[in-house]
């Protein structure tokens, strides 16, 4: 239905203020930033977050009111190419405006925890200027994710799909001349790369899927897409699984899935925020969503069905054994969402659409809550460090001037003490229970949110998949439940390492807690986590998440608890934290101590420990022959033979033989040189004779007159 | 009266000793006096001719007698400016050979 026609009530129009409303916000960042205070800079920013989520809370309302019916909202026309008719439309469904929801709920909640969170740390890292750029590129990363969830047109969702993968790129490498601990390096820039350029194979995927996509089915619209399937899938259905197939490449590069999942672990060297936002609740879930969009062509194909939740079932364990062997927070933070997202892909990939999009939103609010957290924590370390170090140079440099001084302590930092500081290492921390009691608190309720603990969102989302997948597929179900033992014995790792026994160096026992600005959206994330779970309760009558995407998704089955299911699920997350309570928790680390697992598992929790060696497999087998063979054909192939031999030596040596031998030496000095002298020199004795007849003599020339006169007298008369 | 024709072959012999005179003599006042007779050999043949005509039409005819006064006028200019020139030549070079007058030459 277009907007021209009957929606008596509802607030359609406002869709395309999804998009301008962030891109309003960095432009005013863009133009006055330097003028503006950190303040108005985080301020403005946040509103234009706030705004596109006031705009997708009065679209759902909008939709909810006409029961659910689908609205088109056309705003220009883009491409228009023989049968190609592409617009800029936006849509406005359930399943849109869910995903615009989280988007910018949790996104606006990030864009106020940076606030404050980006004014310590542009003072940690020296360079308050570069506060600006920082909301520029969230805002830029809202109004593409905007045009991500709400395009009409798998194309439309593409542009999304690569300004995404553009901010991503932007904000990771934010402290691009520097590595995680601000020492001079090309480590951040070498992640940010890295993301892009794995994202770029994911999008390779994508755009095969798009072109066989316009190729059979004729067009990218959606419901022009979905109609014309069945035909395509009845004469050859080999269609259909190619582009359903291809897209999940692309689901793999963006949702970091098995193989493609490499450049997210990286990606933690951005700023916490960023990796709250892009990395754990909102850009890596767009593979989701598109999965989710593109149900009515999966569900023609259970086979590739089958793959896809395969794919996410396997990476789902595989993340989870490695986060056990980290040692950095965010790091387990992030093979967890890896984990978490290979969650999602099972669900989506075995039908359950409404569990995977319920799990989204959980696992947005979940580890979003986690992830400011730990970025809470990390600045707790930061500045923990800072009051200790002044405290230690108080007392040993007594003698400076006082006025100097701070400048001088901030930048000479490192060089006092040696070796650099990782804030972000679990093996510096310790006992941050009660140095950080309200970042503990709310930490406390993620990792049991995600852990998968009643009554926490968690639980509920985490049951109705592994629910889906034992009546679906078994391999499936056992992956993921062996999984979630796996996650809750990784997260209760992390809070015995990081919040229990005694801090493990200076900066940790001098943490200090963070300011309202930080702790009141983890506040917020936390209640939601808390009270999410009422979104899709497995009772009869609660089913709200489920009614709400069945507008879009089709009748959707709502699947009852099921007390074995969810029994199972429980009693080996309490096992898994009571293991690691054994290993952990009840004998703390202590500074310096290696991690307890290390000697009985040996070589398997060296695996762990470094990711099972993929990259460097990657390393080995792609990047480094590449980089040879293109070495190779840059100063052998086009160096030493196109450039010097067939260029300086052939072709510039002929036209120089030609040009100075042929041409200058023959052609022209002894051919036409002495043609063009000859004429010269005729002309010049042919004038030196005529010359002569002006002797100066007057009778001459009077004897010269008579003769003529004579002449023509003589003619006059004989003619 | 005699005939015309008589009149026209005297015009043409003065006419060419004239030339001759201009043609073979170096002294230039000589050379002016051959351009006078040149110029009175053609007075001669106006009038003869006038006289002519007059005596076959049998009216009066003057035509050829007042050209002779044009001519005799032109005559005298002429001469007086280039006697000038003579005298200003001597006064420079003291020699009025006009074979030694060939610093116009090219």
């Amino acid at each position: 239905m277009h907007l021209s026609e009957t929606i008596s009530s509802g607030f359609f129009f406002l869709a395309p203020w999804l998009v301008f409303a962030p891109v309003t916000g960095l432009l005013i960042n863009l133009i006055f930033g330097r003028q503006f205070s950190e303040k108005v800079i985080g301020t403005v920013a946040s509103l234009a977050s706030g705004a596109a989520f006031v705009v997708s809370v009065l679209l759902a309302y909008s939709v909810s009111i006409n029961h659910g019916e689908r609205v088109s909202v056309p705003l220009a026309e883009w491409i228009h190419i023989g049968t190609l008719q592409l617009d800029w439309t936006f849509r406005v469904d359930s399943l849109s405006t869910t995903m615009m929801l989280v988007v910018s709920g949790v996104g606006t909640l990030i864009h106020i925890y940076a606030i404050g969170y980006m004014h310590e740390d542009v003072r940690f890292k020296n360079d308050e200027g570069r506060y600006n750029r920082f909301f520029i590129f969230l805002n830029l990363f809202i109004a593409a994710m905007m045009i991500l969830v709400s395009g009409d047109s798998f194309m439309m969702l593409f542009v999304g799909w690569e300004g995404v993968g553009l901010s991503s790129f932007l904000l990771i490498g934010f402290w691009y001349e520097m590595d995680t601990l601000a020492r001079p390096s090309w480590a951040n820039s070498n992640a940010a790369k890295k993301a892009f350029i794995v994202n770029r194979i994911g999008d390779f995927g994508f755009l095969i899927a798009g072109f066989l996509m316009f190729w059979y089915l004729g067009s990218f619209q959606f419901d022009e897409v979905f109609k014309a399937a069945p035909a395509i899938a009845e004469s050859a259905p080999w269609v259909i699984v190619a582009i359903t197939l291809f897209m999940l490449v692309g689901v793999a590069g963006k949702s970091a899935q098995i193989p493609l999942y490499i450049w997210l672990p990286d990606a933690m060297a951005g700023p916490t925020p960023v990796s709250a936002l892009i990395h754990a609740a909102t850009m890596v879930t767009a593979g989701v969503y598109l999965v989710a969009r593109s149900a009515p062509l999966y569900t023609l194909v259970p086979q590739a069905q089958y793959i896809v939740a395969m794919v996410g079932a396997g990476t789902a364990l595989f993340a989870a054994t490695i986060a056990v062997g980290q040692y950095d927070i965010k790091k387990v933070l992030a093979y967890s969402t890896i984990s978490q997202l290979g969650y999602m892909i099972a669900a989506v990939g075995m039908g359950a659409y409404v569990a995977g999009m319920f799990h989204l939103i959980a696992h947005a609010f979940f580890k979003a809550l986690l992830f400011l957290s730990a970025g809470s924590v990390i600045l707790g370390l930061e500045r923990g460090h800072h009051a200790h170090a002044h405290h230690v140079s108080h007392v040993d440099h007594g003698k400076k001037k006082k006025e100097g001084k701070k400048k001088e302590e901030e930048r000479g930092h490192n060089e006092e003490h040696g070796e650099a500081f990782d804030p972000g290492d679990m093996r510096n921390m310790g006992g941050m229970r009660k140095t950080m009691p309200l970042t503990f608190w709310l930490y406390l309720i993620g990792a049991l949110a995600l852990a998968g603990i009643f009554p926490l969102v968690g639980f509920w989302s985490k049951d109705e998949i592994l629910l889906d997948a034992s009546l679906h597929y078994t391999s499936v179900y056992w992956q993921l439940t062996i999984a979630a033992f796996f996650t809750a014995f990784y997260m209760g790792r992390q809070i015995w390492m990081v919040f229990f026994g005694e801090p493990r160096h200076a900066a940790a026992a001098h943490a200090q807690e963070s300011p309202k600005v930080i702790t009141v959206p983890l506040m917020i994330l936390a209640g939601l986590s808390v009270l999410g779970g009422a979104l899709n309760l497995p009772f009869e009558g609660f089913h709200n998440l489920g009614h709400w995407l069945g507008y879009t998704l089709g009748e959707v089955e709502a699947l009852p608890l099921d007390l074995k299911v969810a029994g199972i699920s429980t009693v080996l997350a309490l096992l898994a934290i009571l293991i690691s309570w054994l290993i952990y928790g009840r004998n703390t680390l202590r500074a310096g101590q290696p991690d307890p697992l290390k000697r009985p598992l040996g070589f398997i929790f060296t695996g762990m420990e470094n990711k099972w060696f993929v990259d460097e497999g990657y390393f080995a087998v792609i990047v480094n022959p590449f980089k040879k063979i293109s070495q190779f054909l840059a100063d052998v192939i086009d160096e030493r033979f196109w450039h010097d031999f067939v260029h300086d030596t052939v072709i510039l040596g002929t036209y120089n033989w030609l040009s100075e031998i042929a041409l200058d030496r023959y052609a022209d000095q002894k051919g036409i040189d002495a043609f063009a002298n000859w004429l010269g020199d005729a002309t010049q004795s042919v004038s030196a004779t005529l010359r002569k007849v002006q002797n100066g003599f007057v009778r001459s020339y009077a004897l010269a007159v008579m003769l003529g006169v004579v002449l023509i007298l003589g003619y006059l008369i004989f003619k | 009266m005699v005939p015309v024709d008589y009149y026209i072959i005297l015009s043409a012999i003065l006419f060419t000793l004239g030339a001759l005179g201009v043609l073979i003599r170096r002294n230039p006042l000589i050379i002016f006096m051959s351009i006078e007779l040149m110029l009175n050999a053609g007075n001669l043949a106006f009038v003869a001719f006038g006289r002519s005509y007059e005596i076959t039409k049998g009216e009066l005819f003057f035509n050829g007698q007042i050209f002779v006064f044009f001519v005799i006028a032109v005559a005298a200019a002429e001469v007086a400016v280039g006697l000038a020139l003579i005298v200003e030549i001597f006064k420079t070079r003291k020699n009025i050979n006009i074979d030694e007058m060939n610093s116009l030459k090219g």
